[in-house]
């Protein structure tokens, strides 16, 4: 008999909430985060909007000693998994934490602690660095400080496929519950990549938008980025209802693809086969979708080539579904966006209310499809998709069923 | 002054196509000599730190940026107007 698996925890910090609740009422609101971006050497910026999580201070969260270790994408991760794993009610110990691991996603790791370290031994010519910097530093500290913060003793690693991270770690974490491996994964994906060598790093693509990210409109002017976590805790359903969880949804099905053609250039056929795939897997049919989560970046690259892919992938169905892109209000929060935007996949399921794509001006012939423009929209969804198509061409989307 | 752009910027060019200087002609557009966005990007870029300037140019809209780059000539002409306008 195939294993299912669903989601008993959901938690997250992000530029629009400190947790789910905080964050799925500015989606509903169609609130946009994005704002001034508030950091040292920002006058030497070209772009200077993001969605920062702001009025976070680590002091509050932290001791001096953890946070010597967390560098600030930890700190989101750990913060987001003590929402999920408390939601999802589990105390990790025995066979159970021996079969539970942690499986996150992550472009740029400690990218805070690469910036100050370089800053203190290049501009301001130290010689010394503090002996964490490492341990702080590596992309998989987020995924070991979870590990030992819970007791979770099975596979554990982290996934880096740049704006697909998280998608693939959540699929990833499904694959090894599917598959008998184990019973609960604990994943999703956490960055922290608003320090200035990370913003500078992205303003030499000229793709960064200069006022606000517009997904799928004729005024589009590029990307923006966010960044935050957001952390689920997976489980084997039997497992979950022998217990009483709660479940907050289903995830059905995955795929995978890889365009094998570009570094930087989406490939059309590329996202249609992960679309596809993902219906495949999960045994969904194209008009059971009602709503699809996009990878929707607000770049002409992206969004045109996003748009024919769904058009393709689903026929007569493209013109009733609806098609929103989130990153619009939390901007693009590249290793955790996917993770981040399952919220409103699960908002869409459980809540029956579909997030907007907020900043929307005008249509774009090229994108002529459901993208629910600005204000959110209550209806029934039973099933619905969460793509992320990465730089590298490396897709991977999520198929998710109402629970 | 205007030859000395002319140079760089064939050199700059020429370096994204592959080819050699000597190759490349005013007439010549970046399609003509293989170069796409991000070869564009790249060869902007390029630009910038050789001339010292900024050139506007945003990859998602290129048509709507505020620099000819229809052509090898019109690319000339742009950088020596950036560099008469940042320069004084």
């Amino acid at each position: 008999m195939t294993r299912r698996v669903v989601i008993t925890g959901a938690g997250t910090v992000n530029a629009l909430g400190l947790d789910v609740a905080q964050t799925q009422a500015a989606m509903r609101d169609g609130r946009s985060a994005i704002g001034e971006l508030e950091m040292r050497d920002a006058e030497r910026l070209t772009i200077r909007i993001g969605a920062q999580v702001s009025d976070y201070d680590e002091t509050v969260h932290f001791n001096h000693q953890q946070i010597a270790l967390y560098d600030r994408y930890t700190q989101f991760a750990l913060l987001a998994a003590r929402q999920a794993i408390g939601q999802a009610g589990l105390e990790f110990s025995g066979d159970l934490a021996a079969r539970s691991g942690v499986i996150l996603g992550t472009s740029g790791g400690g990218l805070n602690t690469q910036d100050e370290n370089y800053r203190a031994v290049y501009e301001a010519g130290k010689n010394r660095v503090h002996p964490f910097v490492v341990p702080k530093l590596m992309n998989n500290a987020a995924a070991a400080h979870l590990s030992m913060e819970w007791n979770l003793k099975g596979p554990s690693f982290t996934v880096a496929t740049a704006c697909a991270s998280s998608n693939h770690a959540i699929g990833q974490a499904f694959h090894f519950i599917r598959s008998g491996m184990s019973d609960v994964m604990v994943t999703g994906g956490a960055e922290a990549m608003l320090c200035f060598g990370g913003v500078k790093a992205w303003e030499g693509l000229r793709v960064m938008s200069r006022d606000t990210c517009r997904p799928f409109c004729a005024t589009r002017s590029g990307m923006v980025q966010g960044e935050g976590a957001g952390i689920f805790v997976l489980e084997e359903m039997a497992h979950a209802k022998a217990r009483g969880a709660e479940i907050l949804a289903e995830v059905a099905g995955v795929a995978m693809t890889s365009d094998a053609s570009d570094i930087v250039m989406p490939s059309r056929q590329g996202a249609e086969r992960a679309m596809a795939g993902a219906l495949r897997d999960a045994g969904m049919r194209a008009d059971e979708v009602g709503y699809i989560n996009a990878h929707g970046t607000g770049t002409a690259a992206n969004d045109k080539t996003e748009c024919a892919a769904v058009a393709q992938v689903f026929g007569a169905q493209a013109d009733r579904l609806a098609i929103s892109s989130t990153k619009s209000m939390h901007g693009h929060c590249i290793g955790a966006t996917g993770a981040i935007e399952l919220l409103a996949c699960l908002m869409a399921l459980r809540d029956g209310i579909i997030a907007p794509t907020a900043n929307w001006q005008e249509a774009d012939p090229e994108c002529a499809l459901d993208v629910v423009p600005n204000a959110a929209r209550a209806t029934q969804v039973d099933a619905c998709l969460s793509n992320a198509f990465a730089f590298g061409g490396m897709n991977a989307v999520l198929a998710l069923r109402a629970a | 002054m205007t030859e000395e752009i002319r140079a760089k910027v064939h050199e700059i060019v020429a370096e994204q196509a592959m080819v050699d200087p000597p190759d490349v002609s005013d007439e010549m557009t970046p399609g003509d000599l293989g170069i796409d966005s991000m070869g564009l990007v790249e060869a902007i870029f390029a630009i910038e730190e050789a001339f010292d300037i900024q050139v506007p140019f945003n990859a998602n809209e290129p048509q709507k940026s505020d620099f000819d780059y229809s052509s090898v000539g019109a690319i000339v002409r742009a950088v020596h107007r950036l560099v008469d306008e940042q320069k004084k």
